[in-house]
């Protein structure tokens, strides 16, 4: 590591995630300058005393500092001075690259892994003060204005990390060696979709010190119009992240169109790949939604537009309808990929091939073109039309059928299987059982009268933690067993990994089932106080939740031992799976593979006695000839 | 599934698929009973209302066919991972079983009637029986029940951070409490003054969000007296919790005298407040700095 | 790195972590209002003195409005959670120095939940107010005590900038009383939309504890 001769501080300087920082800082600083200019003699930004556009400016600024320290204007800026194009030969080796911009697509799902994982730690921690609040029935321990940002933080957080908790890591990691490619289509775009996160969490944070925000990850307005400045920090750093999601899944589908290898039709991709370019499609047409409705937003609190404004010619239906356009995808957006990861893991520790694969995709696509039809269901009591909402009841309903073949592949992959009971294997079983919960739940909520008694209830809250949580977090942790030791060439410590997986399952069932009872008992979501009746139910859940809180510190602590102090090499091909990311040695090379590959069969071949190898690494000319 | 008989060797594979339709039949047999008739009574909301009373019944029926599906999924899991472990050390591969056609396009069709029946079914009480089920409906509600005309007229009126309730056929007098006659069908006007809130009446079973500039018509007709909880659904802000208060059913008579009692108390007030309206877009907008 | 100096880093990371975490918890989560003493009075009695400025002139938000009460020592302090005893009678008088903004809802333009139903504003005695009038208000919705408090006129001379106000300049006086009962923490706040600048006139100091919002702890 100090190999390169040149001392540490030395090494510190040029355009990585340090100059960045600096640049960063220094933008907000010049940008809150220029945005008082702008106002002087602005009331409306004045009188408040906070000025929310030289917030933003700042915001804006910091964002293009951020991006020139990193180096993302090098290129434009060199091409419009007439320099020939430069793709990885000046990007320097060894561990700098994962503080840098680097277009190595698996250095990018590295960075995305450790950006996530915090930032699902911080909003975790978050939960837990919550339901510290929630163990006495009024206002014991924080300040009411700080328990909604607490609120809205944790719940913003989280959407804004969980949106990119697969599609980061594994997608960016994986996709290119499954599909036989050396590189993702758009490299530098890869690694910009990247470099917007930290900021956007970062901003995020910075909430904290410009009082809070009270709208919950919903950020309804016209409540959003009238808000202290940590208003505009959620609107910026959501921002980012809906452009990041554009920006992603636009790699993505590009990379699977046009980069797989020879011999690697649509039948033959993993179908965690389908499932990723399902996910894709959904993020670039609904993120941009979600971008435009919080610059509309943004545009209320400075510019004194009046889009949300009863009072003045708007409407907060417009926000309602807008946001959960992208709202509503963006579920489904969190809960795709968690099949995808499932649905690979399964064959590896059953054994069997994967039962149904058509059906899986057709179900994933339904799931895809249907989530864009069902957004009102969020509105049944808002005051909407009423003729909508039979139409939106069986929109919500039919989504059900797709959602539901995924329970048929699983057991049908398990049927009859020699089933290995691994950490990703008892994580993808514990993914079924939850989401079972979480989708049965939501048949109640798309019934119209039952879902007079539990919209905005914790009912609502339970059904989407066992959808989100239950689904998209356990998939996340089974594909982290799954495939760090590949990414990063390390084991996890075994008994560790089992005390993580059964207080998670355990602690996350005793947490959010009888959540659903204190929603039709009569308590609404967001609030820090209840009725005396529900004491009982509250304690037992935050107690439970404390204990989640813990196994998932058991895993930081598995992780932490695992990949900083013990680090135990692990093999190339841990589990016998037939994936091509496991036929590649480890550390995976910086090309991937050596001679572009002929894909000979999907990796779902177990039993099959002339099943030939997913791929040839080093084909003859009349394998490549064959293959066409 | 059928067994494999394999000649000469040991006994054929057990009929795991029988086995576990048999054992799914039967604890449904005995749990749906038990979910309709021992639970179904205390899930709520509760028959305090006509509308609570419909949501009650068609929650006991969701939760009637959640029942099997979820035993079934259930039982299907627990039995895979007991029946087909992997016994010994060496790895073996599975048979190569990619998929049942027959087996898919049952599921298929099996699912799609379910779903399709519930979609049917909650259509049929939205617009035919519950009429409306307590629910906001805008304002131009198309389940409208019988007798709406002579409906007795209260507004919902949320603001930041409380909820105000005005009476117009009784002279547009506000209060800040609500009582509502028990036996009489109310046509509940939800409107708010400033952001977006939802007044949500529990044990009525009725829900409506309160939005600025927006009448949001629910329908509610009490059985008959008791007290029911007012919580806000929709976060508004600071005191969004707080947003509480205890609403009453009251006899017709006990109404009566109740409401000719407030519109004394407030009198002072009621002078001042603006004309009856389906919304409000009160001043100021915005105070000058 | 040696194991026993990534063990080092590891140790001084999660220190790191833990201080970050106490800081947050304590300094944002928990940071709230002091609590102030109403004034003793005669037994089974308590006099609350508050007063309502126009823009508090201090940071960190020298243009809010806020509320200001007075402890036993004569001090104004800027808080809004006070303690008063349970089963008394409770004299406030509110010294009132901003303008009149005027109710959103008139509805609170009526006194409530007061000894007789009646508030004395400059000696004057009666049981509402104009809702163009209303400055500010005292209400604590749980207990059904809602108090609309008159605002100076526009032109008056000595208006007061900056907290804490004094007797000298332009004024209202506002008094009182209401009953305690059982023990218990109460909230209350302002129902005029008196937030200058923002939308509704509900965002700011509307919504913020300390300002205009706050509790009421009967002990």
């Amino acid at each position: 590591m100090n190999g390169t001769g040149r001392p540490l501080w030395r090494r510190l300087i040029g355009q990585n995630v340090l100059s960045a920082l600096a640049l960063g800082i220094g933008g907000y600083a010049l940008g809150h300058w220029v945005g008082t200019r702008i106002t002087v003699g602005m009331d409306s930004q004045l009188g408040t005393d906070q000025n929310d556009l030289a917030i933003f400016m700042g915001f804006v600024f910091a964002l293009l500092g951020w991006l020139i320290g990193l180096g993302f204007l090098n290129y434009p800026l060199s091409r419009l001075a007439g320099r020939p194009p430069s793709l990885r030969e000046k990007e320097e080796a060894g561990p700098g690259r994962y503080f840098r911009l680097c277009t190595d697509h698996k250095v990018v799902g590295l960075q995305y892994f450790v950006t996530v994982l915090l930032f699902f730690l911080i909003a975790g921690l978050n939960a837990m003060f919550i339901r510290a609040e929630l163990l006495t029935p009024n206002e014991k321990l924080w300040n009411a204005n700080q328990y909604l940002s607490l609120v809205s933080l944790h719940g913003t957080m989280m959407l804004m990390m969980m949106s990119a908790a697969i599609l980061g890591p594994f997608a960016n990691y994986f996709v290119p060696i499954m599909i036989g490619a050396r590189r993702m289509a758009f490299p530098r775009l890869e690694s910009l979709s990247f470099w917007l996160v930290p900021p956007a969490g970062l901003i995020l944070l910075s909430a904290i010190f410009l009082g809070g925000f009270p709208t919950g990850w919903t950020g309804y307005a016209p409540l959003a119009n009238e808000a202290r400045a940590g208003m505009d920090a959620y609107l910026f750093s959501f921002a980012l992240i809906g452009l990041s999601m554009t920006i992603v899944g636009t790699n993505m589908i590009a990379t699977v169109l046009t980069m797989r290898a020879p011999g690697m039709t649509w039948t033959r991709l993993p179908i965690f790949v389908w499932g990723v370019i399902c996910t894709s499609i959904l993020m670039v047409l609904a993120a941009p939604v979600l971008f435009s409705t919080l610059a509309m937003v943004a545009l209320d609190r400075t510019a004194d537009t009046s889009f949300f404004l009863a009072s003045a010619g708007g409407s907060p239906f417009l926000y309602d309808n807008l946001f959960w356009f992208f709202g509503h995808p963006e579920v489904y957006i969190l809960a795709l990929p968690g099949f995808g990861i499932v649905l690979e893991i399964l064959p590896v520790f059953a054994r069997k091939p994967l039962w149904g694969y058509r059906l899986a995709v057709a179900g994933m696509v339904g799931v895809t073109l249907l989530s864009f039809m069902v957004w009102q269901h969020h509105l049944f009591v808002s005051g909407i039309n009423s003729d909508l909402r039979p139409f939106y009841m069986l929109t919500t309903e039919l989504i059900s059928i797709p959602t539901g073949f995924i329970f048929l592949n699983g057991l049908g992959t398990l049927w009859r299987g020699h089933i290995r009971f691994t950490v990703p294997m008892l994580f993808s079983l514990a993914f079924f059982s939850n989401f079972l919960l979480g989708g049965l739940s939501g048949v109640f909520l798309s019934d119209v009268p039952s879902d007079v008694s539990t919209h905005g209830s914790y009912f609502v809250m339970a059904h989407f933690h066992y959808t989100i949580m239950g689904g998209l977090v356990f998939a996340f942790f089974a594909g982290i067993y799954y495939w760090l030791p590949k990414m990063t060439g390390l084991r996890f410590n075994e008994l560790l990994a089992k005390i993580h997986f059964w207080g998670m399952f355990v602690f996350f069932n005793c947490t959010f089932a009888p959540l659903f009872a204190a929603g039709m008992l009569g308590m609404p979501r967001r609030v820090s106080i209840y009725a005396p009746r529900l004491h009982g139910i509250n304690i037992f859940v935050s107690i439970s939740a404390f204990l989640l809180g813990l196994s998932i510190l058991v895993f930081l602590v598995n992780l932490v031992y695992s990949m900083v102090i013990a680090r135990i090499p692990a093999e190339a091909n841990p589990w016998q799976s037939r994936g091509l990311e496991f036929q590649l040695p480890t550390p995976v090379p910086v090309t991937n593979f050596e001679r572009t590959p002929v894909i000979q069969a999907d990796p779902y071949g177990y039993g099959e006695p002339d099943a030939l190898p997913v791929a040839a690494l080093s084909p003859s000319p009349a394998t490549v000839a064959g293959a066409g | 599934m059928a067994s494999e008989a394999i000649p000469g060797g040991p006994a054929a594979e057990p009929q795991h698929g029988r086995r576990l339709v048999i054992a799914w039949a039967v604890l449904s047999a005995a749990a749906v009973p038990l979910v309709v008739l021992v639970i179904g009574p205390h899930i709520p909301p509760g028959s305090l209302s006509a509308e609570s009373h419909d949501q009650h019944e068609i929650n006991i029926l969701l939760a009637a066919l959640a029942t099997p599906v979820l035993l079934g999924i259930w039982t299907s899991l627990i039995y895979v991972v007991t029946a087909f472990r992997l016994r010994g050390d060496a790895i073996v591969d599975g048979p190569p079983l990619r998929g049942q056609p027959g087996l898919q396009i049952l599921w298929v069709v099996a699912t799609a009637v379910v779903v399709l029946s519930l979609a049917v079914l909650g259509t049929a009480e939205l617009l035919g029986s519950s009429k409306g089920a307590g629910g906001g409906q805008g304002p131009d509600p198309l389940a409208v029940p019988k007798g709406a005309k002579s409906a007795l007229q209260v507004q919902v009126i949320g603001q930041q951070w409380a909820w105000t309730f005005r009476y117009p056929g009784y002279g547009g007098v506000e209060t800040p409490q609500l009582s509502l006659p028990a036996g009489r069908l109310v046509e509940l006007h939800v409107t708010s003054l400033d952001v977006s809130h939802s007044f949500w009446a529990i044990q009525l079973g009725v829900k409506a969000d309160a939005i600025p500039g927006s009448d949001n018509v629910a329908f509610v007709t009490a059985h008959h007296t008791g007290s029911f909880e007012i919580r806000c659904a929709e976060l508004c802000g600071l005191w969004h919790g707080h947003m509480h208060n205890t609403g009453a059913v009251m006899t017709p008579a006990a109404f009566t005298t109740w409401i000719r009692g407030q519109q004394l108390e407030n009198a002072p007030a009621t002078k001042t407040l603006p004309p009856y309206s389906k919304h409000y877009f009160p001043e100021p907008y915005r105070r000058a700095g | 790195m040696s194991r026993g100096a990534r063990v080092f880093a590891v140790a001084c990371a999660t220190a790191a972590a833990a201080v970050l975490v106490a800081f947050y918890a304590v300094g944002f989560l928990a940071s709230t209002p002091p609590t102030v003493q109403a004034a003793q009075a005669p037994a089974g009695q308590a006099q609350l003195t508050l007063q309502a400025v126009a823009s508090y002139g201090h940071s960190p938000h020298p243009d809010w409005v806020s509320y200001l009460v007075r402890d036993a020592s004569g001090k104004w302090r800027h808080t809004t959670i006070f303690k008063v005893p349970a089963h008394s009678l409770v004299h406030v008088t509110v010294y009132q120095y901003d303008t009149a903004t005027g109710l959103r809802n008139p509805f609170w333009s009526q006194v409530r939940g007061t000894v007789a139903g009646t508030m004395t504003v400059d000696g004057k005695t009666t049981n509402s107010l104009p809702p163009d009038d209303a400055s500010h208000t005292f209400a604590i919705p749980d207990l059904g005590i809602s108090v609309p408090l008159k605002g100076v006129a526009d032109d008056a001379k000595d208006q007061c900038s900056v907290a804490p106000c004094t007797l000298a300049q332009a004024h209202s006086t506002i008094t009182f009383t209401f009953r305690t009962g059982k023990p218990g923490t109460f909230r209350w706040q302002c129902f005029v939309p008196c937030a200058a600048s923002f939308i509704f006139g509900n965002g700011g100091p509307m919504q913020t504890p300390g300002w205009m919002d706050g509790y009421l702890k009967v002990v």
